[in-house]
């Protein structure tokens, strides 16, 4: 019985998709697939946060009556800005040498320190920016050690200093990557020529990883915008056009609010398409040499120098005060705050109930950017839109390179408008928008890695397009979907600006939100806090490393 | 049976024209080999009737039927792309019973005859082996036995050797065309190199940017080439500037740089007419001997340069006018027979000598291979 049973479902099963694949040769079926897949990305990505801005500029002229608001809003707006610059640029020059070192030394402290570099990548910013404030700036950190209070006070420096931190990975991962695939016969080459080792890097592999560097600094740029639950943590006094938003929200008319995200967004958006037009024109330093310093730089002790110089960097400014926040946690065990948890008050119940809501939100937003996001990939990847495919390429960076928060006011006025739309799912889209890029940028590259020819050969063989994608290119991307869903993930649980700004029942707090809350406003001790910081990092943990297992179970 | 037929078939990118109006029939069970340098439009000819892309004009038929509209899928052709595509993770015999099963075979059928071409391609024993896992002539032959396997009669080869070193080259290019047969399957052969393209072809197609340039069985193509460019790619050969100085009914007169005469067998050409004459290498004869001689069409001149090419020895000869000529001879019989420096007189029977008219772009532009 039972082997008839399943004899019938297979049969079932092969019968459906052999009635999908037949509707997939079908040119409408495609069309229909494709066409809601931009309908989707215009409806409820692209255009609601433009639309919520346009449509609220009449709303600007309330704030011309108040001459220190729009002060305090300028200069937040600049401070956004020499802040993104000044954090790309430090990256680039401290997180350059300790990816080299990890990708040419032979040494086996590199194993190690690769797998550190992630460390801040995985920590929500929210947790990373307390272990900041904690590490630099309280009595149990790096102050007590010089007798001080603190050693630095939160403002600019420590905002500095966290930015710093949580861009690092993300230069390092890629420039890692580029110089993998960089082929040294290059650099060999010019060495064979008589240049100096440290000559051929400056002529030869830095301008033909040109691309990659420019990638890796507007990343750290954006970032670096976009970032507001750590930053408020640590801003003190400082304002930039995230923190300006943030703390302002519901104590200024919504005119100001409006003037600093139209603001961010059309700057940035100018910004990072200028870089991206005159970056790769910008010229290195090529046509000239001085063999003796340059010979100096490449010796044995030069280089000792630089790797030493890159990891101390990386183990003092950012690994310490990211992996800080372990010890007020451990504290939090031994004085009694977890059993006052176990024990369950209302201040823990809105952590779970937070916690619960940050999870629904995440995954939710990850499966509807699957959905959407994936014909969009295929889209980009394969150019079926021809030279449209570039156009839909740029616009959908767009909302990675605006900050967060600047979208979260947008999208609030334009869903708020549509009162019906239950607030949960107004959470949930602006989620959505936001992790957008993450998805079908990871996804699109993926599918420009799978030659066009297998594809074309499989439909040679009589493959109909739905089995050219379940058999050929879902399996050979598939790790690049689940490692795709998880970034898309983790930066939806990790976001704070856009929640913060869509929220406005206090029930529906996101847990970067809410653990915000506690930090700045105090309305948790420390211990309380801490522990809640603690929770966080373990559950993102547990839930990277069920993934993992799922994908490596999946693997083999 | 199954024949390809394409009429006034065009295929531009962009500004680019790929394929320009071409016309050309391919028999049943015929063997035909595509040559001609980079960009010559050699794999948007096989990608056009495999229906990986659509003709911007034209007609495509394949067994008589116009297939302009039908998917690849639909065609029944094989497609062997030329670094073999093979779908990196399914096993070798998932690889080859990836058409069947797309066909809509059962699994078992599928899998018996996916086995049955591993044994003729000699890989059943590598059957459970990842593709990445196995030489680069095992996977032509995984390339050859998956594009078998869907039994499509048409088999579309783009530089099917093309990866492989030199002598596995040799050894495969017999093996397909015995495929081929045993198979009796249609097969087009797109290559660059002259050499495989006359040994397996039926039947040679020399293409140059998008246009055929000739069509005809190998020996023909190289034996009366009909252009400059086609004399040039298809063999070595030597050629000559200069104009009809005299005709009479059984022949011309040649005038070549600085006086030089000599006599072909043509009497097509006008007097004062601007040619080019060609000659192949392996056709023309050093002779030693200072001493002068008064017969035609033997030219003075000293050996430059000495080439050993294994089979064959390759003199490079300065001619007393100016001009250069490339001589060819078999090892065995040119070793040690000349040296550099050596005085010697080349020989250019009439018979072997062809007369083209001059390019109008110039000679050196005509000789380019892109």
């Amino acid at each position: 019985m039972g082997r008839q049973r399943a004899i019938a479902e297979e049969d079932i099963k092969s019968k459906l998709i052999r009635k999908i694949d037949d509707l997939s040769s079908k040119k409408s079926a495609k069309y229909v697939v494709y066409a809601s897949s931009l309908i989707f990305f215009f409806a409820f990505i692209l255009i609601p946060p433009i639309a919520g801005i346009l449509e609220n500029l009449n709303k600007l002229g309330a704030i011309y009556y108040d001459p220190s608001l729009i002060a305090n809003a300028n200069l937040a707006i600049v401070n956004s800005f020499i802040m993104a610059f000044t954090v790309a640029g430090l990256d680039l020059i401290a997180a350059l040498p300790l990816a080299w070192f990890i990708v040419r030394s032979k040494m086996r402290l590199v194993n190690f320190i690769d797998a550190l570099v992630n460390v801040p990548f995985l920590l929500p910013t929210t947790a990373l920016g307390y272990s900041f404030l904690l590490f630099w700036s309280s009595r149990d950190g790096i102050p007590r050690i010089f007798g001080a209070e603190s050693l630095v006070s939160p403002g600019f420096v420590l905002v500095l200093l966290l930015h710093f931190a949580f861009s690092y990975p993300v230069i390092v991962r890629v420039m890692v990557g580029e110089l993998l695939t960089y082929r040294e016969v290059y650099e060999v080459a010019a060495r064979t020529l008589g240049a100096q080792p440290f000559t051929a890097v400056r002529t030869i592999t830095l301008p033909l990883l040109k691309p990659g560097i420019i990638a890796s600094f507007l990343l750290s740029f954006a970032r670096s915008l976009s970032e507001t639950g750590a930053t408020v943590i640590v801003a003190g006094n400082f304002e930039n056009g995230s923190v300006f938003i943030f703390k302002n929200m519901g104590k200024v008319g919504e005119g100001a609010l409006v003037y600093v995200s139209s603001v961010l967004i059309l700057t940035s958006t100018i910004i990072f398409f200028l870089i991206k037009l005159l970056a790769p024109k910008l010229k290195f330093p090529i046509k000239r040499a001085s063999p003796p310093i340059e010979r100096k730089l490449s010796s044995y002790g030069a280089v000792k120098f630089r790797d030493g110089a890159a990891i101390l960097v990386f183990l003092v400014l950012v690994i310490a005060p990211s992996l800080f926040v372990a010890l007020p946690v451990l504290n939090a065990f031994l004085d009694g705050t977890v059993n006052e948890m176990v024990a369950g008050s209302e201040l823990w119940s809105t952590f779970w109930r937070s916690m619960l809501i940050s999870y629904a939100v995440g995954s939710t937003s990850t499966l509807i950017n699957i959905v959407f996001g994936l014909p969009a990939a295929i889209l980009i990847a394969r150019k079926k839109l021809g030279r449209a495919t570039s156009i839909i390429k740029s616009l959908v960076s767009i909302p990675i390179i605006v900050p967060s928060i600047a979208l979260g006011v947008s999208l609030k006025l334009f869903w708020g408008r549509y009162g019906f739309i239950p607030e949960l799912w107004v959470i949930v889209l602006s989620h959505t928008t936001i992790t957008y890029t993450y998805f079908v940028e990871s996804m699109s590259a993926a599918i420009e890695g799978i030659p066009v020819e297998i594809e074309d050969v499989a439909s040679t063989l009589g493959a109909k397009p739905f089995t050219i994608f379940r058999r050929i290119t879902l399996p050979l991307t598939k790790y690049a979907v689940f490692s795709g869903a998880i970034l898309t993930f983790t930066r939806a649980l990790g976001e704070t600006g856009a929640a913060k700004a869509v929220v406005r029942t206090k029930d529906l707090q996101t847990l970067p939100v809410l653990l915000v809350d506690w930090i700045v406003n105090k309305y948790a001790t420390s211990s309380q806090s801490a522990l809640g910081v603690g929770l966080y990092i373990l559950s993102a943990f547990i839930m990277l490393l069920a993934l993992r297992f799922i994908i490596r179970g999946r693997k083999r | 049976m199954p024949s390809i037929r394409l009429v006034n078939v065009t295929k531009r990118f962009g500004n680019i024209t790929a394929i320009k109006n071409l016309n050309l029939t391919i028999n049943d069970r015929e063997y035909v080999c595509v040559l001609g340098p980079s960009g010559s439009g050699k794999t948007t000819l096989l990608k056009l009737i495999a229906g990986i892309i659509k003709p911007d004009e034209g007609k495509i038929y394949i067994d008589n039927k116009l297939v302009n509209n039908v998917p690849p899928q639909e065609r029944n052709v094989a497609y062997v792309p030329q670094y073999y595509a093979l779908f990196p993770h399914l096993t070798v015999i998932d690889n080859v019973a990836f058409g069947p099963l797309s066909r809509g075979l059962c699994k078992e059928e599928a899998y018996r005859v996916s086995m049955q071409m591993l044994e003729m391609t000699r890989l059943a024993w590598r059957s459970e082996s990842l593709p990445y896992e196995l030489s680069g002539g095992m996977q032509q032959r995984l390339a050859l036995a998956r594009g078998l396997a869907c039994g499509a009669k048409i088999l579309l080869l783009d530089e099917p050797l093309g990866a492989l070193d030199a002598r596995l080259r040799v050894e495969l290019r017999f093996k397909l065309k015995e495929i081929a047969e045993e198979n009796d399957l249609t097969v087009i052969h797109v290559t660059h190199d002259q050499e495989e393209a006359i040994i397996v072809a039926d039947r040679l197609i020399v293409l140059r940017r998008g246009e055929i340039q000739q069509e005809g069985p190998p020996s023909q193509v190289y034996n009366e080439p009909k252009n400059i460019f086609v004399a040039h790619f298809v063999g070595g050969a030597n050629f000559f500037e200069g104009f009809i100085a005299e005709t009479d009914p059984y022949g011309s007169w040649v005038q070549l740089r600085n006086g030089f005469i000599l006599r072909v067998n043509e009497t097509k050409w006008k007097v004062g007419e601007r040619i080019v004459l060609m000659i192949r290498e392996e056709r023309t004869e050093i002779i030693k001997g200072t001493k002068i001689r008064e017969e035609i069409n033997l030219l003075p001149g000293t050996i430059r340069e000495v080439s050993f090419l294994g089979d064959f020895i390759s003199y490079e000869i300065l001619l007393d006018n100016g001009d250069s000529v490339n001589s060819k001879m078999p090892t065995l019989l040119g070793i040690g027979r000349f040296r550099v420096d050596e005085r010697v007189y080349v020989r250019l029977r009439t018979e072997h000598l062809r007369v083209y008219p001059y390019p109008p772009q110039g000679l050196y532009q005509e000789l380019e291979v892109i």
